[in-house]
């Protein structure tokens, strides 16, 4: 079956002339066209652009002057700008937003030869878990469409799960690609912070934003990553640091590898059938030469508090330009400037997002400052000095993804709280800028779960050696739900 | 009641770089609304600032001309509030570790007393765009100037008196345009200024409360301003009525001040660092390096033309008066270091000065290249040509009309120094005008000036005066 092929695999064929870039993107519109109404995955697909992009493709082929990325269909979070589709986050405040240029990652992406085919869907702005706060309809999981996709980058991960793409970029701010990477039961990284350029990704929180691969497999991820990632002048938080060939070393025996194990993620609260799953895991990668070692984490319990201050903060200081003055939605019944503010932010942002700018807002007025935010600040050195301590003594940090598998469409969008501790075992890693990866370990009542993997800064590498051989060994990841299956 | 004056300025200048500070759009003035807008400048969804280093650059030249402390450990911050031509809704600034902490700046008043008044420290920010409300009933936002480079300079308290307070600008003004740093063109908004007042008991009495009247851009409102402002609040005192702290527009119309809010009514900013700029080192490798790109400064220039060059302290200070009339002078002695420098200084202030203001152009604009000028002074230092000629030649050479040399020839400007060819004319004047020559040995020395005129007719002018003047003394001798 063509959709299950691997990013490499298909690359083959295409250099073998056994399809060509059209053929393939036309195979996969035409999956998207008809699942895609179950799953609403995309918000924007566009078949012309697409087959335009396929074009192109052909043409790289014919001239010898093709990567291993072209003529590959993806989908793009639509929290990435755009100059041939409009890019909306998710929102109504900017419903039908066309950006007058591409961002870094999409520029890269086109220039590779990749076939963008449309805009995946999202929590609006990237605020939610569950993609339940897009505006343009809530992402279904496609294991079981009762079930959320994860978020926020719940269309990347949907579509990928379904096979209607080959992958999709996403974006993770305390999660975003990892915790609907396990729900879906795909593989998604989020490098390092600073790897890939954030110019033209629409910023939620600044410091913590990171955009990446999701895809079937850790191979799949680390030939997309081979073309987002590099420094980017625009970017002034992007990193000089040389981009490594993260294909290589994918081959590399698990031999001597130390994987650390935070005995605080691992309390009696965590679910046993994912404890079992992890377990389970853990024995492959024995098997596989990994040695396993006890650490500590000690602050880690402040992490969800701590996320919960900076992203809402640095949020709403990046959502004030969604003001309806120079674009986006601006309210028809406004009489005064003062209105015109009010009513179009009331209008055009959802309730999430509301949430956390008024939260963000509150933290960062004059005597609260100090003990919100500054605190956090400090609590997330302490955070990030408790990672560089335990890298002293191993290689890889293995711990749960999600506290448990997908959960129902509406169980927990009126509860917040509850929301926001889907992310609790993803957010430290953004806190602390680090890489980190999710990938298919098992099944729990037919949903996927995954496991994370967190690395020390610019060792994507190891993630992607570690998820690699344990991907040579299970098929895990090669799972996809039957009723998205090969059309007639 | 005579009451102690306390005025507190800050000024914003705008930095002389070719590009925005976070973009890379032009900074021109004067072009078509939101043509230098970049979609940086127009805070388009997922755009990002970064820094232009040139700004940090200027900054570091006015540090170093100011003495002030360079803070190796730059961070940004944002500054929220929602205004239509503050596109990002925040302005990125520098709140609690600004580029430069302290320095001062002396000025001089005009009884010659001297003071120094202190720097607090300077930041690096930008600007915001204009809103124009001349579109019948709407409002447009014009962001060419969005974006544009700012170094804030926030002086201590030290200023007593208005006039302080203006001597303290135009030295500031003086300075930023002579290190290059700022245009220093106040109409343009180049250098603008908020001015911080507030009046107490007497010079040991606390501060009173101040009041701050905001966008001042030239010194003649500054001053109007400022004397406004001391009246009304030496009226409400002597009422027993107290002082409201509050931010007051200046009326240029009505030349008076008023309320623009009140200090509650302030915005909460919601300062925090900027995520999007990483902290900006500067090191002490990166400061020496500019230390010696300096410029020389205004006050150690005047005192070398003073110390080398023997120049009068108002020459001095008139040529320093721009960096590039300074430049000038030194080329010219530079280029022939036999010129007497009080002629080269003569001539630029009395002569070239003239017609550059005559001509209305800015000094860099001046058409006679510094070379012709040396070659000039030195025709009228070796006598030959006189200083009337000179201003002949000087006037041709600013219409293009060739080199001085070409100029003197074509127009037959060289004086006459052959002591044999003036004693013969001076001998046929004698001959010619006996009964003069009769009352001038009788004891009419007066007529010594009719003997130098007749003399400078018989030459049509070209007799070098001076020897002339030692020949005629010689021939007439000390009658009686």
């Amino acid at each position: 079956m063509l959709f299950n092929k691997s990013i490499s695999q298909i690359h083959d064929m295409l250099v073998n002339r056994e399809i060509s870039a059209t053929e393939l993107t036309k195979y996969y519109l035409k999956r998207i066209n008809h699942y895609d109404k179950q799953l609403q995955s995309f918000i924007h697909l566009d078949e012309d652009k697409a087959l335009e992009y396929a074009l192109k493709a052909e043409q790289m082929f014919a001239d010898n002057s093709y990567t291993p990325l072209t003529g590959i269909p993806v989908g793009m979070k639509d929290l990435f700008v755009t100059k041939d589709m409009p890019t909306t986050c998710g929102s109504k405040m900017l419903k039908g937003y066309m950006s007058p240029f591409n961002s870094t990652l999409v520029e890269r992406f086109l220039s590779a030869g990749g076939v963008m085919v449309g805009k995946n869907n999202m929590d609006e702005f990237a605020m939610g878990s569950s993609n339940e706060t897009s505006y343009y309809g809530e992402c279904r999981n496609p294991w079981n469409t009762e079930y959320v996709p994860g978020g926020s980058s719940g269309g990347s991960a949907s579509c990928v799960a379904a096979r209607i793409a080959t992958a999709s970029i996403g974006t993770d701010t305390g999660g975003s690609i990892r915790q609907p990477a396990s729900f879906c039961g795909v593989t998604g990284i989020k490098p390092t912070y600073g790897r890939i350029s954030r110019y033209g990704m629409v910023a939620f929180a600044s410091s913590l934003d990171q955009a990446g691969p999701i895809a079937p497999s850790a191979e799949d991820c680390a030939i997309l990553l081979n073309h987002l990632s590099g420094f980017d002048k625009m970017d002034s938080t992007s990193s000089r640091m040389e981009k490594p060939d993260f294909t290589s070393g994918l081959n590399k025996s698990l031999e001597g590898l130390t994987i650390g194990i935070p005995e605080e993620f691992f309390s009696d609260q965590l679910d046993k059938r994912c404890a079992a799953l992890i377990d389970e895991a853990k024995k492959e990668l024995t098997a596989l030469g990994a040695q396993f070692r006890s650490i500590h984490l000690p602050n880690l319990k402040y992490s969800v508090a701590t996320y919960y201050v900076i992203a809402p903060c640095e949020a709403s200081s990046n959502l004030s330009r969604f003001d309806g003055v120079r674009y986006g939605h601006r309210s028809e019944q406004s009489e005064t400037l003062e209105e015109m503010y009010v009513n179009s932010r009331t209008e055009g942002f959802g309730e999430e997002v509301k949430r956390r700018i008024i939260v963000g807002t509150f933290a960062l007025s004059s005597g609260y400052y100090d003990d919100y935010y500054q605190k956090a600040q400090k609590i997330r050195q302490v955070i990030r000095n408790d990672y560089l301590t335990a890298f002293r003594d191993v290689d890889v940090i293995l711990c749960p993804s999600t506290p448990g598998t997908a959960f129902k469409i509406g169980e927990k969008i009126d509860d917040p709280i509850s929301m926001y501790l889907a992310d609790i075992f993803t957010i430290s890693a953004n806190l602390a800028g680090l890489p980190a990866l999710s990938m298919p370990i098992g099944f729990i009542d037919e949903l996927p779960y995954g496991l994370q993997l967190v690395g020390d800064r610019f060792c994507e590498k190891q993630l992607l050696q570690v998820a690699h051989q344990y991907q040579q060994v299970t098929q895990w990841h090669n799972k996809h739900p039957e009723e998205f299956g090969e059309i007639a | 009641m005579n009451r102690a004056i306390v005025i507190g300025l800050e000024v914003h200048i705008q930095l002389a770089t070719q590009t925005k500070i976070f973009s890379g759009s032009s900074t021109k003035f004067g072009t078509k609304e939101n043509s230098q807008a970049s979609p940086v400048d127009l805070a388009l969804p997922g755009t990002l600032p970064v820094i232009n280093i040139e700004a940090i650059n200027q900054a570091l030249i006015f540090g170093l001309s100011t003495g002030s402390k360079i803070n190796s450990r730059n961070v940004f911050a944002r500054k929220n509030y929602f205004y239509p031509d503050l596109p990002k809704g925040y302005q990125i600034t520098q709140h609690h570790a600004p580029i430069l902490i302290g320095g001062e700046i002396p000025i001089e008043r005009a009884d010659g007393s001297t003071k120094t008044i202190r720097i607090h420290h300077s930041h690096l920010e930008e600007d915001a765009g204009k809103s124009i409300h001349s579109l019948q009933g709407k409002t447009g936002i014009d962001l060419n100037r969005a974006g544009q480079p700012l170094l804030e300079v926030v002086s201590m308290p030290d200023m007593y008196s208005v006039e302080d307070a203006i001597a303290y600008l135009k030295k500031l003004h003086h300075l930023v345009m002579y290190i290059g740093i700022c245009d220093g063109n106040m109409q343009e908004g180049s250098f603008r200024c908020d001015a911080n007042i507030s009046l107490r008991a007497d010079e040991s009495a606390p501060f009173g409360t101040r009041v701050e009247i905001k966008n001042l851009n030239s010194f003649k409102f500054i001053e109007k301003a400022l004397k406004y402002e001391i009246k009304r609040q030496n009226l409400q005192l002597d009422k027993n009525e107290p002082i409201t702290q509050e931010t007051r527009l200046y009326n240029e119309a009505t030349e008076q001040t008023r309320s623009m809010r009140k200090k509650e009514d302030s915005h909460d900013y919601r300062y925090f660092s900027e995520p999007d700029l990483p902290t900006l080192i500067i090191d002490d490798k990166y400061i020496e390096s500019f230390k010696n790109k300096m410029p020389e400064l205004p006050a150690a220039r005047v005192e070398r033309y003073i110390n080398t060059y023997e120049l009068s302290e108002y020459d001095a200070k008139v040529l320093v008066s721009q960096r590039d009339i300074a430049n000038y002078f030194d080329s010219v002695i530079n280029t022939n270091s036999s010129l007497s420098p009080k002629l080269v200084a003569n001539w630029i202030i009395g002569q070239l000065l003239s017609l550059i203001n005559k001509a209305q152009i800015q000094f860099i604009d001046c058409p006679v290249p510094f070379s012709d000028f040396c070659v000039l002074i030195d025709r009228i230092q070796s006598n030959e040509i006189s200083q009337t000629a000179g201003k002949t030649v000087l006037e041709q050479l600013w219409a293009q009309q060739g080199s001085v040399d070409d100029i003197i020839s074509k127009n037959n400007l060289s004086q006459i120094s052959d002591p044999d060819v003036l004693n013969n004319m001076i001998d046929e004047v004698i001959a010619n005008s006996q009964s003069q020559y009769e009352a001038y040995m009788s004891g009419k020395t007066k007529l010594f000036g009719y003997f130098v005129g007749q003399v400078m007719k018989a030459s049509h002018g070209k007799a070098n005066p001076k020897l002339l003047n030692e020949l005629l003394t010689k021939k007439l001798g000390n009658p009686v």
